[in-house]
């Protein structure tokens, strides 16, 4: 059975090809969330990856926050439940997830069943979320992705201080005009993410094994703060922006399945 | 659990009139005549009091002095979507959007003496009470110098015990009698003790029976939608010291319990879950936020918020005892406890919380206390960003996100209790 998941979020819009629940045959991303032609582009770049045509598809199933607008699924699930199971498919004894996306940062309990337990959110704030992380790097004229390496030369991460990605970005134009370097700098803004979220984290209750998800996980220096702050081993994996897309493809497969029970 | 994406259109049926027998439009005529009592009374040249939601109404009422409730005018002007212009008009003013949006949109008003979404009569005297925040105290004295006006005050400190001590009782009994003698001297009314008696008799009857309504969400299902207690309650703020409101509880309780006896409910939907909501209702996104929920088939079976306001005692000493019990006037423990009794009394499947910017108080200690009735009543527990009155405060998206999150782990967990 071929079911497709398919995560709209607020940058990025990413799909999932998934083969009887247990084997991801294609994936498409794009940058462009809701509202763009993102989705579009992904299930374009999904369907040249596979031999399949989208008659092949038992059920779809479409989350993240343009999950509303979309009409081409099956059915719609919160990014939340799918970003457990995604995890949960590549950490099959994940028990806390940590997601930062464009514009929000969630922190995901699952039971010892895999079953999503809690959870708590950023509130409306960006701090501490990826597009705090495009903001400055915009400031800094860096690609985004090129991040993680700057920091690793760090040797004292400023202090950014302000949580408002407003004022922060005001902060960091000053610190570079007072001399302080691109790569503590960098460095410094993403220990002021981790801060934002390891404190989400307590809330939720942090219980190993921990994984990340979402565009920020890619950003090593992100995840390591984040665990330094946590004192506990945080893990990545590759497909980690997918998580969502894999949990709404997953979700589709277990509900096929108890239909057709 | 998966939403189906295209969902059918509502059809909407042409609203019945009212029937005039029954609650809704009994409390409704309370709450809308309370305005106008005032109003009118001001009028005739009688003295109105602006008064504090959780002051002893037992005072005005029996001296017989009008009453309105800034707190209650700031909902409704909320609710019909002036909150914004209000607050901004206070904040032009130089008071932070940080500070209560009920006290911004107050403040507002008595600058600006109308508001066609909810007007008020001006006052003669203010009557304040700190037992639901201590930022009543700040809004009330600047009241107080803006419109030239006495404030009478009555300190009920947040109480760090668990119970409340007699200490207390005679430093608020003592307060008590001290407005009331001020009240006699600033505008010549007699206090009687027979007229007090009665009053006293009709705040307990409401509160009984308001309370004992809210109660029959114990059935499941429960024969009322928990939204529609924030409307009714509105009564029991403005008008629970009156005759009237204790026999339109009564019919409110009647109602209820004819339902349930007929397996029927003012909510319309299947219920498929129910939880607590906790916080004031996010009155700009009322239609929002109640949707949210009832598209799901949730029902917010209980809140504190509703209970909030049924005040039952048998004597002075626990009327007092009452006042000082108030929701944002007891410590942590307490609050706690109060909401994991109305949890298991209703069999509460989750708890949805409103961290409500206008509220510290409230909101302040609610991460830590809905972490603690999440897990003595091991029910999954959610936030959402709003205010009480400023729309500026609030992202359907987002809390669109979070009631569904809710929504699938308490269907998770049904399945699971099933298996």
């Amino acid at each position: 059975m071929i079911t497709l998941g398919i995560d709209i979020g607020s940058t990025t819009s990413k799909c999932v090809l998934l083969k009887d629940g247990q084997e991801i045959i294609a994936s498409g991303l794009r940058v462009g969330g809701l509202g763009t032609e993102g989705p579009e582009e992904a299930l374009a770049d999904l369907w040249k990856l596979t031999d399949l045509d989208p008659s092949a598809v038992t059920r779809t199933i479409v989350t993240g926050y343009g999950r509303n607008k979309y009409e081409g699924a099956d059915g719609e699930v919160s990014e939340l439940t799918c970003h457990a199971l995604g995890g949960r498919f590549i950490f099959p004894d994940l028990r806390t997830l940590i997601d930062i996306g464009g514009q929000d940062a969630k922190i995901i309990s699952l039971n010892e069943s895999g079953r999503m337990s809690n959870f708590v959110m950023n509130d409306k704030c960006a701090a501490g979320t990826g597009r705090f992380l495009d903001v400055m790097a915009n400031i800094l004229r860096m690609d985004i992705n090129d991040l993680e390496a700057c920091a690793a030369q760090s040797e004292k991460p400023a202090s950014i201080s302000s949580t408002c990605t407003v004022f922060a970005e005001s902060e960091v134009i000053s610190q570079l005009a007072n001399g302080v370097s691109r790569p503590d700098l960098v460095a410094g803004i993403c220990e002021s993410v981790a801060s934002r979220v390891s404190a989400l984290a307590r809330r939720a209750g942090v219980v190993p094994r921990v994984c990340m998800s979402g565009g920020v996980a890619r950003n090593g220096a992100v995840r390591s703060a984040l665990s330094k702050s946590l004192e506990v081993d945080i893990d990545f994996d590759p497909m980690a922006q997918y998580f969502g897309a894999i949990g709404a493809a997953l979700y589709g497969y277990r509900q096929a399945l108890k239909q057709n029970s | 659990m998966a939403e189906e994406v295209k969902k059918p259109e509502e059809v909407k049926k042409p609203r019945k009139p009212l029937d005039p027998n029954s609650a809704k439009y009994k409390l409704g005529k309370i709450a809308s005549d309370a305005f106008a009592t005032a109003i009118e009374a001001k009028k005739q040249g009688r003295p109105v009091a602006w008064v504090s939601s959780n002051f002893p109404v037992e005072i005005p009422e029996t001296l017989g002095l009008a009453t309105a409730y800034p707190e209650n005018q700031a909902a409704g002007i909320a609710a019909r979507g002036a909150g914004e212009r209000m607050c901004e008009v206070a904040e032009a003013d130089g008071y932070s959007n940080d500070i209560c949006a009920y006290a911004r949109i107050s403040l507002a008003y008595a600058k600006l003496k109308e508001c066609p979404e909810q007007d008020v009569a001006m006052p003669d005297v203010l009557l304040c009470c700190n037992n639901i925040c201590n930022c009543m105290i700040k809004w009330y004295e600047n009241l107080s110098i803006d419109l030239g006006i006495p404030m009478i005050m009555l300190d009920i400190p947040f109480n760090p015990d668990y119970e409340v001590s007699d200490a207390e009782v005679a430093y608020v009994t003592g307060q008590f009698w001290d407005a009331v003698h001020q009240l006699e001297d600033l505008f010549g009314l007699k206090w009687d003790d027979d007229r007090f008696q009665q009053v006293t008799g009709f705040s307990c009857r409401s509160s009984r029976a308001w309370l004992e309504a809210t109660a029959q969400a114990k059935y499941t299902p429960s024969p009322f939608n928990g939204f529609d207690l924030l409307n009714h309650m509105a009564v029991m703020v403005t008008a629970r010291g009156k005759e009237e409101a204790g026999e339109a509880m009564e019919t409110l309780l009647k109602e209820y319990k004819e339902n349930h006896e007929k397996g029927e409910s003012t909510f319309r939907v299947e219920e498929k879950h129910r939880i607590m909501f906790e916080g004031i209702a996010c009155w700009p996104y009322l239609r929002a936020t109640s949707r949210g929920l009832k598209d799901r088939g949730i029902n917010m079976v209980t809140t504190i918020y509703a209970d909030a306001f049924g005040f039952d005692y048998n004597s002075f000493d626990e009327m007092i005892r009452a006042y000082c019990s108030v929701p944002n006037a007891i410590n942590l423990e307490k609050s706690r406890d109060k909401r994991v009794k109305l949890c298991k009394d209703n069999n509460v499947e989750g708890l949805l919380v409103h961290t409500n910017r206008s509220c510290k108080l409230w909101s302040g200690f609610m991460a830590e206390m809905s972490r603690q009735i999440g897990k003595e009543c091991n029910i999954p527990v959610t936030s959402f960003d709003g205010d009480q009155a400023d729309p500026r405060n609030f992202s359907e998206a987002q809390y669109d996100t979070r009631v569904q999150g809710l929504c699938e782990i308490m269907e998770s967990n049904k399945e699971a209790k099933e298996a």
